[in-house]
């Protein structure tokens, strides 16, 4: 697992970065970067060329240890070693006060997700990013300055939170951000959809009229009250299904996520055939399996179910949506755990800075197409049916 | 960390209040309920007085059920009525594009004397019996006035290729039009592939027509049924399907089946004859009460019981072909499951509320006159005129369209206002053919009580609905076969 946020080792010389406590730059490890560009870049020093002219320099220990010389007379910062995965274009938050480096956007990857707030009206069991109260309104200025770093050639970029929707007028500005700085960039959002009950904010959205967005909306239940249940809010049935519909109405591409646990398979069948007769409009399905941290561990008795036993709920579900030709993914899954009749739906998926393997898979011939294991999972238990193939 | 609430908050404190459903006993232990728009559920004696008494408990699996298929809400309760709304217009969105078959019956002669036939048979060589250009060209003036974005044009007869020239006449009149009309135009011709040959073919793909064919069966059966010179009918299909396979492509020929008496202890036998010539799927008609047949009673000879369970075995033969993992259709019970499982109707012409006569399809017979369907052309060569509107060389489209024997038919038809069909449980999944009960009652209400169009609709509905309801793997068979329409 990569960490993304860590305590900086050293930071030196920063008594020339004008008055201010934190930066949001772009690094880069290319020491022929136009002249122009480097006042508002870090470099990352990976060799014994330190090209002049870089906001600031960045360096693993070992690195340091080498250059020394040349390093001290440079503003600099020395990382600790898990962040040694940095690269060119990577983006990072460097606060000088507390001496804290955070990883905004790393180029590397497919799945940049950028969180809007954790503030949320919904209260789920299984919550991965326990909701926070606060005012915290300071995370979105930080994206406002990321967005405009992104590379312009980046694939694809996911917004969530918490609710990111919550401050609906700053969320409408940050995709059109999104939309004027990354054109080419799809967009994918991850809402509870309540706030899309108001048909005037579904209206605020589609007007943006971004070529290439999703919005993946959870709907854990066709029975309003274990949806109410399990997102621990109520009247949040209501609102979510009246934000998927307004945002149809709008053509707007909606995606319905669903986590998979002890509470959501238990009408899987019924959720099925709710979606294909109510919802036979949406864009994609997508299951996911549980994710054993934040409030999911404190409701394990409640969530936990060997993801052995729904195979054939879970089998059964695909092929209700298949037969009505509606597209499904089945993400956070091992292959071995699941029927072969799935398989065309089974996407390797665990983010890249998560995904890890168990004990029982070592000599597993088919781990190159299997997602594995958040290292949540691995910590604090799996399914018992592992196996690996041979 | 904030308290986690038990599921029991989340319940509602009110009573819930019925949305409109229609019921009926199922069997001895149970009912079913349906809704508007087709959603149905088959619920024990005692469950179905608690419901309407307002006593199923909020944490039961039956409630659950109920309220995810709209049968109840809670007062205040806004999503349930507009998804609803949502699904009836869905239901009855083809409405609104109006007549999109137009057929053309460019001949009644036909190389074939099926003792059967639906229209009354003229020998091959007596030409008054063909349409001719300017009827043809009023014809598809009116074809364009409809509204309707996708226009199909089905040439039938007689055999229709005994008058190739006008069809293609047609063809090009009608592609040349569309250059303005910008219209999805399709065609079909409705041949036995008898008379096939390389020009026809040729045509068929520079024009993209798609062919309608007639398979009834076994060799033994098809010539049975369909005599000819030279006895060789099942011969001169076979050869022909080949052909225009090769050269149009699979999809572009399909074949329908006529039952008859014959059939009925064969069913097997024809659906493996449907699988042996790769067709993946068949439609096993109910023989109609028409021309030849109404005339020489052929069709007396069984009763609705009868085709009933040559139905069935049919079916539950297919069902099974199907579980063993070759898909293959039944196109009766796709068109009544589509009904059942999908918010669309299939605008079948003969399964349809309101009726489809003259709105989803139109025929312009031989000699000009304009009828409402197949079977009130078919009624006509009878001689009862009652569902001919008027005719291409004398009356205008608005005449036509606006003609009380047209509007009448449709509005005493409706099937949501018709007495016995508007309170029946099975009337989202069913239809109305006004021409048929006219036809057989005199009346295009008829009686339903002894209607065997009635009779034989809901014992196939409830007999899909019992083979779901007893097997979630046909279920899923079914969603197979209609989830993608």
């Amino acid at each position: 697992m990569l960490k993304l946020n860590s305590k900086l080792i050293d930071i030196k010389n920063i008594d020339s970065i004008p008055s201010e406590n934190h930066s949001i730059l772009k690094i880069s490890t290319n020491e022929k970067l136009p002249l122009v560009l480097r006042s508002n870049t870090a470099y990352l020093i990976k060799n014994e060329m330190t090209p002049y002219g870089f906001k600031i320099y960045l360096c693993t220990q070992k690195i340091f240890d080498i250059y020394k010389e040349d390093i001290t007379k440079l503003p600099h910062l020395i990382l600790s070693e898990e962040l040694s995965y940095l690269d060119n274009n990577d983006i990072v938050k460097i606060d000088y006060i507390r001496g804290k480096i955070n990883v905004l956007f790393r180029a590397s990857s497919q799945q940049n997700s950028i969180l809007l707030t954790e503030r949320c009206n919904n209260y789920c069991l299984m919550c991965s990013q326990p909701p926070k109260a606060n005012d915290d309104s300071w995370i979105m200025d930080d994206v406002e300055k990321l967005i405009p770093l992104i590379p312009k050639d980046t694939t694809e970029i996911g917004f969530s939170g918490g609710e990111p929707t919550l401050d609906f007028e700053r969320f409408i500005k940050i995709i059109n951000l999104a939309k004027a700085y990354l054109p080419k960039t799809a967009i994918h959002i991850l809402s509870n959809g309540r706030t899309f009950k108001d048909l005037c904010n579904a209206k605020k959205y589609s007007e943006i009229k971004h070529p290439d967005i999703m919005i993946g909306i959870p709907l854990y239940s066709d029975d309003p009250i274990l949806h109410d249940y399990i997102v621990q809010s109520k009247g949040a049935f209501d609102d979510t299904l009246r934000g998927i519909i307004n945002l149809k109405r709008l053509k707007q591409r909606v995606e319905i996520r669903i986590v998979l646990h002890k509470q959501s398979v238990k009408r899987l069948r019924q959720l099925a055939e709710y979606i294909v007769r109510n919802l036979i409009f949406v864009d994609h399905v997508a299951v996911m399996g549980l994710e054993m941290i934040g409030f999911t561990r404190a409701n394990l008795n409640d969530l936990w179910i060997d993801p052995y036993e729904y195979k054939d709920d879970l089998s059964d579900f695909i092929s209700v949506l298949d037969n009505y030709k509606i597209n499904s993914s089945v993400y956070n899954h091992q292959l071995c755990i699941l029927n072969n009749d799935v398989s065309h739906r089974y996407r390797k998926s665990i983010s890249d800075w998560k995904n890890e393997y168990v004990k029982e898979c070592l000599g597993c011939t088919r781990i190159s197409e299997c997602g594995g294991f958040f290292s949540s999972g691995v910590k604090y238990g799996y399914s018992k049916h592992i196996k690996a193939y041979s | 960390m904030g308290k986690f609430f038990d599921i029991s908050c989340y319940e509602e404190s009110k009573d819930y209040e019925l949305l409109p459903f229609k019921f009926d006993r199922f069997d001895e232990n149970s009912y079913i309920i349906t809704n508007i728009i087709g959603e149905y559920l088959i619920i024990e004696n005692h469950d179905f007085l608690d419901f309407v008494n307002n006593k199923i408990s909020q944490d039961t699996p039956l409630f659950k059920d109920l309220r995810a298929k709209h049968f109840l809400r809670f007062p205040d309760e806004e999503n349930p009525i507009e998804l609803l709304a949502i699904k009836l217009r869905t239901k009855f969105s083809r409405l609104a594009n109006f007549t999109n078959l137009h057929v053309f019956v460019v001949t009644l002669r036909c190389d074939h004397s099926c003792p059967y036939c639906q229209v009354s048979r003229k020998s091959e060589s007596i030409d008054n019996f063909d349409m001719t250009k300017e009827m043809a060209d009023k014809a598809l003036d009116f074809v364009f006035r409809s509204p309707n974005p996708a226009i199909k044009i089905e040439f039938q007869g007689g055999e229709p290729l005994l008058n190739f020239d006008l069809i293609k006449y047609i063809v090009k009149k009608a592609v040349f039009l569309n250059l303005s009309y910008n219209r999805d135009l399709q065609f079909v011709i409705a041949t036995t592939l008898s008379l096939i040959n390389k020009d026809v073919l040729e045509f068929c793909k520079e024009y993209n027509i798609f062919i309608s064919s007639s398979l009834d069966g076994t060799q033994k059966i098809h010539d049975k049924n369909r005599p000819r010179a030279g006895n060789n009918s099942h011969f001169l299909f076979e050869n022909g399907l080949k052909e225009a396979r090769e050269t149009l492509g699979f999809d572009r020929v399909s074949a329908l089946m006529t039952t008859t008496e014959e059939s009925l202890n064969n069913v097997k036998s024809i659906i493996d004859e449907y699988i042996r010539l790769e067709f993946d799927g068949i439609f096993l008609r109910a023989l109609s009460p028409y021309g030849f047949a109404i005339k020489t009673k052929k069709y007396m000879k069984y009763d609705t019981e009868r085709w009933l369970r040559f139905y069935k075995e049919g079916l539950s033969y297919i069902i099974e072909i199907n579980r063993s993992g070759t898909r293959f259709v039944e196109h009766y019970a796709s068109i009544f499951l589509q009904k059942i499982l999908t918010n669309n109707d299939p605008g079948f012409v003969d399964i349809m509320n309101p009726s489809g006569a003259g709105i989803a399809a139109i025929v312009f017979n031989y000699e000009g006159s304009i009828y409402a369907s197949d079977e009130s052309r078919m009624l006509a060569e009878m001689g009862d005129n009652n569902f001919r509107l008027g005719s291409v060389l004398t009356n205008s489209y608005e005449e036509i369209i606006l003609s009380d024997s047209l509007i009448d038919t449709l509005e005493n038809s409706f099937s949501l206002s018709v007495p016995m069909c508007s309170d029946c449980s099975f009337e989202p999944f069913c239809g109305t053919d006004p021409v048929y009960h006219y036809a057989i009652h005199n009346d295009v209400v008829g009686k339903k009580a002894e209607s065997s169009f009635c009779y034989r609709n809901m014992e196939i509905i409830k007999h899909l609905i019992k083979l779901m309801e007893s097997d979630k793997e046909i279920k899923n068979i079914f969603m197979g076969w209609v989830g993608a329409c």
